[in-house]
């Protein structure tokens, strides 16, 4: 079996971004780039399904920039076996992520794909349902555990009141959650074979996706700030400021 | 406007971040239903017909639906779209679920985790984990859209709509329910306390964690909060995670303990009336949020803190 795992190329999350001054957006020149650490996750999954000999091929697919090459080289770098870059300058929606995605894995005919969870940049939380909604297949989401079986799969879920255990069947679109794993690193010597590892090049018009977007972005400010309040010298002067300034309590 | 609201129940009980997300549906529009899907939904469906600013509640029960899985779910929004301008959900692991299965199917965008309704057809949303928000304008003739409900006060009760039941999709047989392991406990929910005491990678152990925390949150009747760090060491159930990826809150007192106040925390909770953090390092970030900072060892100062509440 095949496994797809489409990576995306995000502000790195230990940057604090900045709102441009005059609201058309978030400054992106000079700030570090990483995969995002969901996508991560996802293709450590698909690395340790094909090291237990459940899978034969780890395809990673990003859509992007030319510099989103980088991302998918590390991901070839932790392991998987073959890249493909749909390359464009265009913020690309996730509907529009999702209907390229479906033109991957038509070509690809994956068994599994294996989607983050969220970007940490829109934070939309969106991709991998429309993608398994556009292919009319299962989808298991915020998965903290996947066992795979034959023709199906176990998912574990992370949900607002603990776990959902349910049943996919394949082939289905998995997203990631924090804890389904901890991703390794790229050893040197494997970055270096990265490098020379075969990665293709395509580009959204390649499968008939219009990447216009929907949503008009009219303004991007800042949040609302807090400021430091004060620091308390003891447990009784905090209670007694909750209760007679905060009336919190 | 007609607006489909998707109700947040265990069948027995609607949540209240339904009526939450109420609240932003009429800022939308003003004809708003209500759609219980589940089996023997009766009781949620009764506490959605009470709820004010609602015109009808739909109610569809099937065995596909028990277990909100999400193709047969979707299925049946879609089923019932055509008569709505909008489709909204409060940003519950169940709405994050289904709503955009329902949008692709429905080729629209979905609008995720609005904080504002600026028009019925503009919204802002934060990005980048809160650290910008921006406002977006959907173009699509049928809006999808998920609440993010820490924002939106909880529509109050005193309506009494009709219930009239609808029939569920084909179930499209593409996933089934095997389990559920759900953390049960007499405090409060995260998403309505209105007290959280939260604690971090400091706790050192689950036996700590209990033992620390979990007596000031009795005194204070809080919910229990966690960051990821604690979650990921398994001191902490998952679903108590505060954040970015986590649980989003806004209680009237949010108590940080032990915890640094990473951007990824402090997106799930900044939005508090009044935060108090306790870390023994005085130049931990979590200060630059709090109202009041009591540097000290958590291990000292919980316990006397739980003493004198
Ligand atoms: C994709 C992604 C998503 C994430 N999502 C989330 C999320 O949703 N929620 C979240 O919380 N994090 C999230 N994180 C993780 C986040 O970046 C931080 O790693 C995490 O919040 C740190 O947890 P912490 O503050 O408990 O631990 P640390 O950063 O290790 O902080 C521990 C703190 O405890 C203090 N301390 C130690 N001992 C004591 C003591 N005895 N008494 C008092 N204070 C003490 C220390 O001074 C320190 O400030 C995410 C990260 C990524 C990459
Ligand atoms: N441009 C992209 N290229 C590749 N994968 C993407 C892209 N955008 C989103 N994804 C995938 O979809 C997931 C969820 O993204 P989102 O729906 O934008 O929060 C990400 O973790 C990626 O796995």
């Amino acid at each position: 079996m095949k496994i797809l795992v489409p990576v995306k190329r995000v502000v790195d999350y230990n940057v604090k971004i900045r709102v441009k001054a005059d609201g058309s957006g978030v400054e992106l020149a000079n700030v570090k780039m990483s995969m995002n650490p969901f996508d991560e996750i996802s293709v450590e999954e698909a690395l340790r399904l094909k090291e237990a000999g459940k899978a034969a091929e780890v395809v990673v697919v990003s859509i992007g920039p030319a510099k989103a090459e980088e991302t998918l080289r590390t991901a070839l770098a932790m392991g998987a076996d073959r890249a493909v870059l749909v390359e464009t300058d265009d913020a690309v929606e996730p509907l529009a992520v999702a209907k390229i995605l479906k033109g991957v894995a038509e070509a690809e005919k994956p068994g599994l794909i294996i989607v983050g969870k969220q970007a940490i940049d829109d934070d939309s939380n969106q991709t991998g349902q429309m993608l398994s909604a556009l292919l009319g297949w299962a989808q298991g989401t915020f998965a903290s555990k996947i066992e795979l079986g034959e023709g199906k799969a176990k998912v574990t879920r992370e949900v607002d009141g603990g776990l959902q255990t349910i049943e996919v069947k394949l082939p289905a679109v998995v997203t990631t959650d924090l804890r389904l794993n901890e991703p390794r690193y790229a050893s040197l010597p494997n970055i270096m074979k990265a490098k020379k590892k075969p990665l293709d090049k395509k580009s959204p018009a390649d499968f008939g996706v219009d990447t216009a977007p929907r949503l008009k972005v009219l303004k991007t400010e800042e949040p609302s700030g807090r400021k430091a309040g004060v620091k308390v010298k003891s447990v009784a002067e905090l209670v007694e400021k909750l209760k007679t300034e905060a009336g919190v309590l | 406007m007609a607006i489909l609201l998707l109700a947040d129940h265990d069948n027995a009980h609607l949540s209240d971040q339904t009526a939450k997300a109420l609240t932003a549906a009429t800022k939308i529009g003003s004809d708003v239903h209500v759609l219980v899907a589940g089996a023997g939904a009766k009781a949620a469906a009764d506490q959605a017909a009470k709820l004010a600013g609602v015109s009808k509640v739909l109610v569809a029960e099937d065995a596909s639906l028990e277990n909100n899985l999400a193709e047969p779910l979707a299925a049946l929004i879609v089923q019932l779209s055509g008569a709505y301008d909008a489709i909204l959900a409060a940003a519950t692991s169940v709405g994050k679920n289904v709503m955009p299965r329902v949008a692709a199917l429905l080729d629209v965008a979905q609008v995720s985790e609005i904080v504002e309704v600026v028009s019925p057809d503009t919204f802002k949303r934060p990005i980048y984990a809160g650290n910008a928000i921006q406002t977006v304008q959907s173009t699509d003739t049928k809006k999808v859209i998920t609440v993010r409900t820490a924002s939106f006060a909880a529509a109050s009760e005193g309506g009494s709509a009709a219930i009239e039941t609808v029939s569920a999709a084909a179930d499209p047989g593409l996933s089934s329910h095997v389990g559920d392991a759900l953390s049960s406990s007499d405090r409060p929910e995260l998403t309505s306390a209105k007290i959280i005491i939260s604690g971090g990678r400091a706790l050192g152990s689950a036996e700590k964690f209990k033992e620390v925390i979990l007596p000031v949150a009795d005194k204070l009747g809080a919910a229990v909060g966690a960051s990821r760090a604690a979650v990921d060491a398994g001191y902490a159930p998952n679903d108590w995670q505060v954040g970015q990826t986590g649980k989003v809150v806004a209680p009237q007192l949010y108590i940080a303990c032990g915890i640094s106040g990473a951007i990824q925390h402090l997106a799930g909770m900044k939005d508090s009336k009044v935060i108090v953090a306790i870390n023994k390092d005085e130049e931990a970030p979590i200060f630059q949020v709090a109202d009041y900072g009591l540097v000290a060892d958590l291990f000292e100062a919980l316990p006397e803190l739980e003493k004198a509440l």
